[in-house]
């Protein structure tokens, strides 16, 4: 090793290309095809990252997306930092930037490493039990300190700017996984006519090929076998390729959502580039081949930089040409670790050691390692590690003699055996079963059209893989395969120690810092349940959703509770399989796209005659004009004068509108509304009251009767979806004999509403085929005929109290006539309003809004509208339930006008009332406000509200506690304004 | 996401399709006045909200518009047969024969 190469622990040289990258702030060189990780450990940089809780140095523990410690920010740049990247499976660019995390002020002085010095302060539960008392320490103190305490990477303060794709696929074979037994089903599944989707998280196509240099299939070398492997797939046309794509959860009937990154790899991402992409894919089988993950080893000090899964340490080598470091000694249980000792040492690197915790290993073993002039020590383990930032010495221990011998090293693999991939399965909600001979759980029945093959299938070995792989996919392959076997291994429950338990810090959980002594606890203090026991403890709860760490908590849980692995069982995996952007997930929808957002015809001119405007259900509506620099309570009070005085314009476009014909129309009406319809007149208008079956008003409206088959019924803007949904749902449910047809139409019309004493001037001359006298068209009646030659259902309506029409023409006329109204009525002094005045002009009059004044508890009688609820009829839906004795009982909230004492005083929309305002607190609430305005009209404020017995406190006072007042109201009734319907006839 | 088959259309389609629409077969009682509250609230709340084979209405929202009955295991959470409005409830024989989600 010399220190001017540029990369000290580069074995191999690959040929490619020379990059440089920055790594909190520093430079390194790497090169291409390296991942960040194995572009810093070929620096020799095994520091990467500060624990979660205990804020203890850490480097690599794996080699692709199970990794639990090497988190690092990746930055872009504004708006593109993206926290919590696996430094493992981030590729490395010419000029890539990124950063340790949850370490201040820097990697090596971390501030919050003294939790590590006082970590016996620290045990699982600590925060449960520690930050309960006082409570208001609880928003002030306790969690700011946990907040700035506990966490990973900073979640970015600027928008994205990034683009995300998402797009639907289908298929018949979908192949997740592209190791051995992936490539095999694929090939076999090409020769079919199948069409296949093949996913890999990985950049290239090969799994665990990609770390295995010794092996041959059909006499070709790995490598040569990968390219004619590829080549095939690629010139088969029923095959499709997605690398850089995980399949992070599979969702019922073989739908699975497939992650594929399309621009993190590149040096020159632009923005508008679709940085990921989202496939939902439908496929009628699934074939799951993701292969094994290693387990690492529970021992004293396991955490420290430099140790590793010997797998990890193979995959460096191999695939990236990195010796993980010059003494590596190993530590193991299983025989797979034994190819990775020979590998390095074949390499030139030096293996002081293997440590193994068995009592006996196979001679072929043995002689290997005699071979290469390696110590294998049987029955051992390792009980203590040293060095501060990298290991550079373990101390071996021998339970037998009980001696202790201390081997210099710089880095340390570790194998506690392998486990089979089992998320996705999971998340199909098939079932597992225990393998005593793989001591880890394997696909029991599968709840879809899917097979596991492979190494998550608990089959390992290539030839294994291949053939498997080959025949779920259809195929009778056989393949010739030379290789290392894979051999066999035994789990250890708990690791020997000559030290006390307490004082050891065996780390099971790596990326929650949690450890054997945890569990060991949680289990004591009563915790038997596997999901207690992990949500105590928290393994398995981190972003790597225990890929590393599960098995093994299970194991040491299993031995804490007295029962097997089986009986204790494996918790929920769920999606997504590795950590998502919000990017990939939301797609397209952001920004303007975010939601859907309805405009009315009307819409455009509303925004070009600077309207403010506000969101009502999807809708986007005017809330009020203002005039210059106008604020909303002046507008409002402009409105609603010139509307009061002479003529206000307002677009009631978004009322719900259906069209209900047929001859069995008025029975479904008397069926649908609490009101009578059979001898409503053509012609004339009613305001219907809908409940639910229980009893509680669901919507209302103003409905029209256009012929004696055929009915106008319009309804709240946010309520038209659900009125409709509940209409169906009686019409075919429960009255299908009815001959009976509904339509929606509520984008079919515009409205425009014009209200107020000049209303009926403004529309005379433009009207055609209406007789406009009172008499002729009283007000509650609707005609049908012409406006600027346009056809028209207009109706005699008011929701202000005003003489009011309004005025319904073909939606894709309603701009033309608004304007053309709009200017005739300029004589008038005509004025736009929006929702606020509105809501001004109703409640001056005690209208109500249901889902405003109304919440989904209140029957007609609370809301003073027994009028409204037919006495005759036999039948109607929520009839029954009006005679509950909950319904008729006395002291129901009932809805009641309120005019505060101080005049000024605009009560808050949700405040609560009470009726003794010296009540100690907790106070009785009797009710709450739920509308309240400054009514320019009465020259003073008025509210609405729902109080308890409300109808027999008229006249007297109730309060209003607020922060610092307490405001007082007499109770009235909520018609404040023209109680006897005169001004409907002014004009 | 579902596949859920429209026995209106007679297709299977995906789930975002179709909303849910509750416990299937709870008839509205045609003697309401007669009956007692006690019978009355059994009708309007109580559901069987049960683990296993459950019959539940579906509608079709963005398709043909028409409610339907379905039967589904809401263990394995797989559909076991749909049918259309009005058709009586399955016998647990007919269930047992359309299974394929033991």
């Amino acid at each position: 090793m010399t220190t001017d190469q540029p990369n000290p622990y580069r074995l191999s040289d690959s040929g490619t290309r020379q990059i440089s990258f920055t790594f909190d702030g520093k430079t390194y060189q790497g090169r291409e095809g390296d991942t960040l990780a194995s572009a810093l450990l070929a620096n020799g940089v095994h520091l990467m990252g500060r624990s979660f809780k205990y804020h203890r140095p850490r480097g690599v523990l794996g080699s692709g997306s199970e990794e639990p410690n090497a988190l690092v920010s990746f930055d872009r740049g504004a708006g593109r930092v993206t926290p919590n990247v696996r430094a493992t499976t981030l590729e490395l660019y010419d000029g890539l930037v990124a950063n340790s995390q949850n370490r201040w002020p820097s990697l090596k002085r971390d501030v919050g490493a003294f939790n590590n010095t006082f970590s016996m302060f620290f045990p699982a539960g600590f925060y449960n039990k520690t930050f309960m008392w006082p409570r208001s320490f609880w928003d002030k103190v306790y969690e700011p300190f946990i907040r700035s305490m506990a966490g990973l990477g900073l979640a970015p303060t600027k928008p994205d700017p990034d683009v995300y794709a998402s797009t639907y696929g289908h298929c018949d074979t979908l192949i997740v996984g592209a190791g051995p037994a992936g490539l095999a089903a694929a090939l076999a599944a090409s020769k079919t006519d199948n069409r296949v989707i093949l996913v890999d998280e990985n950049p290239a196509l090969g799994g665990s090929l990609l770390s295995s240099e010794k092996a041959s299939i059909d006499g070709a070398s790995i490598t040569d076998w990968l390219a004619q492997t590829e080549q095939a797939l690629r010139q088969a046309k029923n095959v499709t390729i997605l690398t850089r794509t995980t399949a992070i959860g599979y969702y019922h009937d073989n739908f699975i959502a497939l992650a594929e990154r399309l621009t993190d790899h590149l040096a020159d991402a632009e923005i508008g580039q679709s940085r990921e992409r989202l496939h939902r894919i439908r496929s009628d089988k699934v074939i799951l081949a993701q292969g094994a993950i290693e387990r690492p080893l529970v021992f004293h000090g396991n955490d420290l930089p430099g140790i590793m899964l010997a797998s990890a340490a193979q995959t460096f080598l191999n695939r990236y040409g990195t010796a993980v470091g010059y003494e590596v000694a190993v530590f193991t249980s299983h025989d797979s670790a034994y190819g990775a000792a020979f590998d390095l040492h074949d390499a030139g690197v030096h293996v002081p050691v293997i440590i193994e915790a068995r009592t006996d290993i196979d001679a072929d073993l043995r002689d290997s390692a005699a071979a290469r002039g390696i110590e294998i020590v049987l029955a051992a383990a390792v009980s203590n590690c040293f060095g501060k930032w990298r290991i550079n010495a373990l101390e071996l221990y021998t339970p037998i003699n009980g001696k202790t011998r201390r081997i210099k090293c710089d880095a340390l693999l570790m194998c506690g055996g392998w486990t089979p991939s089992l998320h996705l399965w999971s998340h199909s909600k098939s079932s597992i079963k225990w393998d005593d001979k793989i001591d880890a759980f394997v696909p029991g029945k599968a709840n879809e059209n899917a097979s596991c093959v492979g190494a998550c299938n608990g089959d390992f070995g290539l030839q294994t893989a291949l053939e498997a792989g080959g025949r779920v996919a259809g195929g009778e392959a056989t393949y010739t395969v030379s290789e290392v076997p894979f051999g066999r291994g035994e789990t250890f429950r708990s690791l020997p120690n000559y030290k006390d338990v307490s004082k050891q810090k065996a780390f099971v959980d790596f990326q929650n810092d949690a450890t054997e002594k945890d569990i060991s606890l949680a289990v004591r203090e009563g915790f038997s349940s596997i999901e207690h026991v992990k949500r105590y403890t928290t393994i398995g709860m981190a972003t790597d959703q225990g890929k590393t760490s599960n098995l093994n908590a299970m194991q040491i849980a299993s031995v804490a509770v007295k029962k097997s692995v089986q009986e204790v069982g494996l918790t929920t995996f769920r999606p997504p399989y590795t950590p998502t952007t919000f990017g990939a997930l939301a797609g397209y929808r952001s920004g303007d796209l975010f939601e859907v957002e309805r405009k009315t015809s009307i819409d455009s001119w509303a925004a070009e005659n600077d309207a403010v405007f506000e969101p009502v259900s999807i809708w986007r509506r005017a809330r009020y004009f203002p005039n210059g620099s106008e604020d909303m309570h002046a507008a409002v009070a402009r409105e609603c004068k010139a509307t009061r005085t002479s003529l206000g314009i307002f677009d009631a476009s978004t009322l719900g509108k259906i069209e209900i014909v047929g001859p069995d129309a008025a029975k479904f009406m008397n069926l649908m509304y609490t009101n009578p319809w059979a001898k409503l007149a053509v012609g004339r208008c009613r305001y219907g009251l809908m409940l639910r079956e229980d009893g509680y008003i669901y919507d209302d409206g103003v409905v029209g009767r256009m012929a004696e088959d055929r009915f106008h019924v319009t309804t709240t803007t946010g309520g038209a979806p659900r009125v409709f949904r509940h209409m169906e749902d009686y019409l075919q449910s429960e009255f299908p004999e009815l001959d009976v047809w509904l339509t929606s139409t509520t984008e079919q019309w515009a409205v425009i509403a014009l209200n107020g004493p000049n209303a009926r001037k403004l529309i005379a001359p433009f009207i055609d085929g209406i007789d406009l006298s009172p008499d002729a068209f009283p007000h509650m009646a609707v005609r049908e005929g012409k406006i600027f030659g346009i056809e028209t259902r207009l109706f005699r309506v008011s929701f202000s109290g005003e003489l009011g029409f309004e005025v319904n023409v073909p939606a894709h006329y309603g701009r033309a006539v608004w304007e053309a109204l709009f200017e005739a009525g300029a004589e008038y002094g005509i004025v736009p309003y929006g929702t606020e005045a509105m809501h001004v002009l109703r409640a001056e009059k005690g209208f109500i809004i249901v889902g405003q004044d109304t919440d989904g508890t209140v029957t007609p009688q609370d809301a003073g509208m027994s009028w409204a609820v037919s006495k005759k009829k036999k039948d109607f839906v929520g009839k029954r339930s009006l005679m509950r004795s909950d319904i008729v009982a006395n002291g129901r909230r009932q809805l009641v006008g309120l005019l505060t004492v101080d005049p000024n005083v605009v009560l808050e929309e949700g405040a609560q009332i009470v009726a003794d305002p010296d009540q100690p607190i907790p106070m009785d609430m009797i009710g709450h406000v739920t509308s309240s305005y400054w009514s320019e009209t009465l020259g003073r404020s008025i509210a609405m509200a729902v109080v308890k017995g409300g109808f027999d406190l008229e006249g007297k006072t109730i309060f209003v506690p607020m922060p610092g007042t307490t405001h007082s109201a007499k109770v009235c009734n909520p018609v404040f304004y023209d109680p006897d319907g005169e001004r409907l006839n002014v004009g | 996401m579902f596949l859920i088959h429209c026995p209106y259309c007679d297709e299977d389609r995906p789930e975002i399709e179709f909303s849910y629409a509750g416990e299937a077969h709870i008839a509205r009682p045609q003697n309401a006045d007669a009956i007692s509250d006690a019978e009355w609230s059994e009708y309007l709340f109580i559901r069987e909200n049960k683990r296993g084979i459950h019959c539940e209405r579906w509608w079709h929202t963005n398709g043909c518009n028409r409610f339907f009955n379905a039967v589904r295991n809401t263990v394995t959470d797989k559909f076991i047969m749909t049918y259309e409005m009005g058709e009586p409830r399955p016998t647990p024989e007919e269930i047992e024969a359309a299974r394929d989600d033991d």
